[in-house]
């Protein structure tokens, strides 16, 4: 018998003389065809299309990368993992067996680290929405509790009236660290005096127990010099209180925001290439902290929320070519079965995306399309593919960080979600949904639940 | 619609048009389907040929068949039957 050559597409391109590709490279398009030895074509055949991968190896050298780089440059270090990146029990428990606490921001994070085993005095809680509920349990569990505003203030201190408990506080920060926007909502502005205004509050009536200043000055940072002045500027409310009231803090929490290795969408060199290491960001907060004049007996401990980039590389989105098409300028496109509604970073980030088979030299510039019936599902709104096929596989790569948490039930049901352990054994850790699981949150009152058509 | 009879054709791909000093490439199976053009078979033929050497369905080749005499269209290297 004789055996048929595999099929390409017909493509003819125009040779433009003098115009090398934008990056003089053609990297992007190499087949990827593994995740840490194991084959995609087999995780899809077992888990089905789309999947979100996971790479437990991966997100445990990312961890411990990041903690030697600030461990090398500053004696006491501790890391508190970001629930909203990616809250998946699974995940969150890697980073609690690497010796991160929980960073949380709402009633139900809080109660998911909670439940994950996490003592109540390993737990921030931060963020603008803390019911009197979700307080009243944090104080008695002996939480880190973040102030972001004056009411949250009066209210913990009537807590700490009635429960006879003293709640363990930091003020959250805001501040002009050189760059735009300023995040001025959260927490208390420090250039107004606010800041200072609400740290004497704290001090003055005793209720509370001042232990610690906190800053998140933003999210996808580029510049290290920003922690610089952030951690320079929390040093500096730290000196102060040591002045006038003689008040050591126990620690500086800078947040978390520093940039991962994705590509900003209008970025013209890839993410890889460009963002600011680990190592830079250590280096110029430790440097910071160390050159101030913030004399403690003892350091203040230096806490970082670290989230996306210690996550997103390890993970991926493995999807299927569900169709071609030719736009009517004449473009290429190409529409798959991963659409915005499960890869919200799509807004953000050029995420690279490659085949997951192998392919001629040829390629297109394409147009990759979700699988949703709305005009906003674009995944790539130009990229250079070698010529799939309906059926073939792709690849979107750094995928970790807050799609595992903003993904929405939205037109069609969420994936499985697979974790690949450190002896290369898959596991699946979350489950696809079901109609059964989204009917069950349904009620249909009586007179609603016949027609005649 | 057939292809310009002053279009020259490599064996490796290239395509050049003399009349506007265009070059192009095309891949194995472009290359196979424009030979083929060339020598006036009909796009039935043409179908016919590339689903016996590949793995393909026919709807698939005639649908990416069409497409590609669009895109030579575009590109200027079709005429009318009559020019
Ligand atoms: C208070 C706080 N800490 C930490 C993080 C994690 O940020 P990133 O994932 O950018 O490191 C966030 C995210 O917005 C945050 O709001």
């Amino acid at each position: 018998m004789i055996t048929k050559k595999r099929y390409e597409r017909p493509v003819i391109k125009k040779l433009e003389s003098n115009m090398p590709n934008k990056f003089g490279m053609r990297t992007e398009y190499e087949p990827v065809l593994h995740i840490e030895d194991i084959a995609i074509k087999d995780l899809i055949t077992k888990y089905g299309s789309p999947l979100f991968v996971i790479s437990e190896k991966k997100i445990r050298r990312n961890y411990q990368a990041a903690k030697q780089a600030f461990e090398t440059r500053y004696p006491r270090v501790q890391f508190a993992w970001s629930y909203k990146t990616n809250y998946l029990n699974a995940v969150c428990n890697i980073f609690h067996q690497e010796g991160s606490w929980a960073e949380v921001v709402s009633g139900f994070e809080y109660d998911k680290a909670i439940r994950n085993g996490v003592p109540g005095s390993n737990i921030i809680f931060n963020g603008p929405d803390k019911s009197e509920q979700d307080l009243r349990k944090a104080v008695t569990n002996n939480s880190l509790i973040h102030i972001d505003h004056l009411d949250e203030l009066y209210l913990l201190q009537e807590i700490a009236k009635s429960t006879k408990h003293k709640p363990k506080v930091a003020i959250r920060v805001n501040m002009d660290t050189g760059i735009f926007p300023i995040w001025d909502r959260f927490g208390f502005n420090f250039e107004n005096g606010q800041a200072w205004d609400a740290l004497n509050k704290i001090m003055f009536t005793g209720t509370l127990e001042l232990v610690g200043l906190h800053t998140h000055i933003g999210t996808f940072m580029l510049s290290p010099n920003a922690y610089a002045v952030a951690a320079a500027k929390l040093a500096n409310l730290a000196q102060r209180l040591h002045q006038k009231y003689d008040h050591e803090i126990k620690y500086i929490d800078m947040g978390g925001g520093f940039a991962s290795r994705n590509t900003l969408k209008g970025a013209y060199l890839p993410g890889v290439d460009t963002n600011p290491t680990i190592d830079e960001f250590a280096e110029a907060i430790t440097s910071a902290l160390i050159n101030s004049d913030f004399r403690p007996k003892n350091p203040p401990l230096l806490i970082l929320e670290t989230g996306r980039a210690l996550i997103d590389d390890a993970a991926w989105l493995l999807g299927s070519v569900i169709a071609n098409k030719r736009l009517a300028d004449g473009r290429r496109s190409t529409i798959i079965d991963i659409g915005v509604n499960i890869l919200f970073t799509a807004f953000w980030y050029a995420h690279k995306v490659t085949p997951a088979q192998k392919f001629t030299s040829y390629t297109e510039d394409t147009v990759l399309y979700g699988p949703l019936c709305m005009n906003i599902d674009v995944i790539r709104d130009n990229i250079t593919l070698p010529l799939l096929n309906k059926g073939d596989q792709v690849v979107v790569h750094h995928v970790g960080a807050y799609n595992m948490t903003q993904w929405m039930q939205f037109i069609t049901l969420r994936p499985k979600v697979v974790l690949i352990d450190q002896n290369n054994k898959v596991h699946v850790i979350r489950n696809n949904e079901t109609l059964e699981n989204m009917l069950e949150l349904e009620a249909l009152p009586d007179h609603l639940a016949n027609f005649d058509l | 619609m057939n292809l310009k009879n002053n279009i020259a054709i490599s064996d490796s791909g290239f395509v050049f048009n003399p009349s506007s000093g265009e070059s192009f490439s095309v891949n194995q199976i472009g290359l196979e389907m424009l030979n083929m053009l060339r020598q006036k078979f009909t796009t039935e033929d043409i179908v016919t040929h590339i689903e016996k050497g590949f793995q393909a369905e026919r709807p698939t080749i005639e649908r990416d068949l069409n497409d590609f005499i669009d895109m030579m269209n575009q590109y200027h290297l079709m005429q009318d039957e009559d020019e």
